[in-house]
């Protein structure tokens, strides 16, 4: 009796942290956008510099790796797409699911874990070294806003990456599924083309690239929750650090079943 | 000097950390040009009382007033104009470990005024000159030593020639020779520059050397402020303790230091004692 009040008493505290790191997180986002939009106007503007030196950190360093990525994933899903369909005789519908699951699903989501797992960590990294460093004091006592100095510029730059990275992956995959199979359906990669293009709506598309927006948002938000609440020296970085790769890819999971059931229902 | 207002103004500041008081009562003035250093043992709040100074934490009760303004009422804009005219050196210097030397020190110019590039460079050269670092711009943090990075960080902190002048510990972890410089380089910047600058130390020597006045405190109260010589020539007691080391609480049973030290088995040897009077 007293082990189950004891347990229900450490779940009441865990859930009360949950629901004060998520307040912590929505009140960063708030912030966040509140600088971008009006920082101007307080005299602390978001450099463009800033956000530059980010989206080029998140951007460009990451294409090698999600082009990587997108191929495999486009050879597999063409591979798996044929070999399930012809059970039943249908491998020439195989281009119909392997170009709505690219753009629908598999880009966005590969792009986003990866992101979380480059730029999510590095950024909880950061934050938390500069918490224990007293850096983040430093700002303060400067007049400059650390949200606004640290967070907005990581936030922007994700909100326009994600959907580009998030594009590019579109483009190789649907390549690299398409050269799958016209190879082993002895079509042509003009026909194949051809088919994409009447299959995908523009609907289609926007819906992986606003879910791209949206992963950005959560693993920069997650990254910064993480880092700024780093506590106990470089270990605690360590730990934090490891936590906000698991609670981003978490949460873009989630998010993703959760935008996915209110869109298309 | 005694006429003007002060620079800092503390009036009956109650502080907690959850439920525990931290800071009890603290009243305190700073007048301008003055040297004042807070001074205490181990977890007697000095970082705490320097972190309400700095704004940084909301006082329970009591008002602070930093350069004739009361920072609890302030709006974040008027704050953010408060905080250029005054500058901190943290204890471990806290510059930015992304940034060179040059660009952790033109920082605040460039995020506070409108200067140009090559303005700012002089000027970042300049204050690099008053902490003895000329030529050391380029350099990363981590390729400084400890008294660099301390001398570095004042350089930060006077960058916008502030009023007002904070410095955390700014001798801890260093050898003499250097917190000896450090004390020097304190006593040049209120000299050439004029500002009120306030010490958070537990160095007697560097107390000593560089205070104009001293406030002590202990377990989060304010057990005397006066000038060097008034605190020197103090009869009270925790005063003198403070100034010639002591400890306070010295350990008289030999039994009992011992028991805590074999504390793993005396819990277990306890355990039958406590069942039975349970029972
Ligand atoms: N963030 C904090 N949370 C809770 N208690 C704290 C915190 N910081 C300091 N304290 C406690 O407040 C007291 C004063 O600490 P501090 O101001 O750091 O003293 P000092 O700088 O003089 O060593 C200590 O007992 C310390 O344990
Ligand atoms: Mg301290």
């Amino acid at each position: 009796m007293k082990d189950a009040l004891n347990w229900l008493e450490r779940l009441g505290r865990k859930a009360a942290a949950g629901v004060a790191e998520f307040g912590f997180a929505a009140t960063l986002f708030g912030q966040a956008v509140y600088w971008l939009v009006l920082g101007r106007w307080r005299r602390q503007p978001v450099r463009m510099p800033s956000v530059a030196a980010q989206a080029m950190d998140i951007g460009i360093a990451a294409l090698p790796i999600i082009t990587v990525l997108s191929t495999t994933i486009g050879l597999m899903l063409a591979i798996q797409g044929i070999y399930t369909l012809k059970t039943f005789g249908a491998e020439s519908r195989v281009t119909l699911g392997v170009a709505l699951s690219i753009v629908r699903e598999f880009s966005p989501l590969i792009t986003g874990i990866l992101v979380a797992g480059r730029s999510g960590s590095a950024l909880a990294a950061r934050l938390g070294t500069m918490r224990i460093n007293q850096e983040i004091d430093a700002l303060s006592v400067m007049g400059i806003n650390p949200v606004r100095f640290l967070v907005a510029p990581p936030l922007m730059a994700m909100m326009i990456l994600m959907p580009l990275l998030t594009l590019w992956a579109d483009l190789v995959g649907l390549f690299a599924a398409g050269l799958y199979i016209a190879i082993e359906l002895q079509g042509s990669l003009a026909a194949y083309a051809d088919e994409v293009v009447s299959i995908l709506k523009l609907n289609d598309l926007l819906h992986g690239l606003a879910k791209a927006a949206i992963f950005g948002v959560l693993v920069t938000i997650v990254g910064v929750v993480n880092g700024a609440s780093v506590s106990g020296g470089a270990e605690g970085v360590g730990r934090m650090t490891t936590r906000s790769v698991v609670h981003a890819i978490s949460a873009i999971v989630i998010t993703d079943m959760i935008f996915v059931f209110l869109v298309t229902r | 000097m005694s006429n003007a207002p002060p620079s800092i103004e503390v009036i009956n500041l109650d502080t907690h950390y959850g439920d525990r008081q931290v800071l009890k009562n603290v009243s305190l003035s700073v007048n301008p040009g003055e040297i004042f250093v807070i001074m205490g043992g181990s977890g007697s709040g000095k970082t705490t009382l320097l972190n309400h100074l700095l704004g940084l934490l909301r006082p329970t009760s009591g008002t602070i007033r930093i350069l004739g303004k009361d920072i609890n009422t302030l709006s974040s804009l008027e704050m953010q104009d408060l905080r250029t005219r005054m500058g901190v050196a943290f204890q471990s210097g806290a510059l930015f470990s992304s940034m060179s030397v040059g660009d952790n020190i033109a920082l605040p110019l460039r995020e506070h005024t409108d200067l140009d590039e090559m303005t700012i460079g002089i000027v970042t050269r300049l204050k690099l000159e008053v902490v003895s670092l000329a030529g050391f711009e380029h350099l990363m943090p981590a390729e400084l030593s400890g008294g660099m990075i301390k001398r570095a960080a004042f350089a930060r902190a006077i960058v916008m020639d502030p009023k007002l002048l904070f410095c955390d510990e700014p001798s801890a972890g260093l050898d003499p020779v250097v917190a000896s410089s450090i004390d020097d380089l304190i006593l040049r910047l209120r000299d050439a520059m004029g500002m009120s600058i306030v010490v958070v130390t537990h160095d007697l020597d560097s107390t000593f050397k560089i205070a104009d006045r001293i406030c002590v405190l202990d377990k989060g109260e304010v057990l005397a402020l006066d000038t060097v010589d008034a605190i020197r020539n103090s009869p009270n007691e925790r005063i003198q303790n403070l100034l010639n080391r002591r400890t306070e609480e010295a350990e008289v049973d030999p039994d009992a230091y011992l028991r805590r030290l074999l504390g793993e088995k005396e819990k277990h040897a306890n355990q039958p004692t406590q069942g039975r009077t349970g029972l």
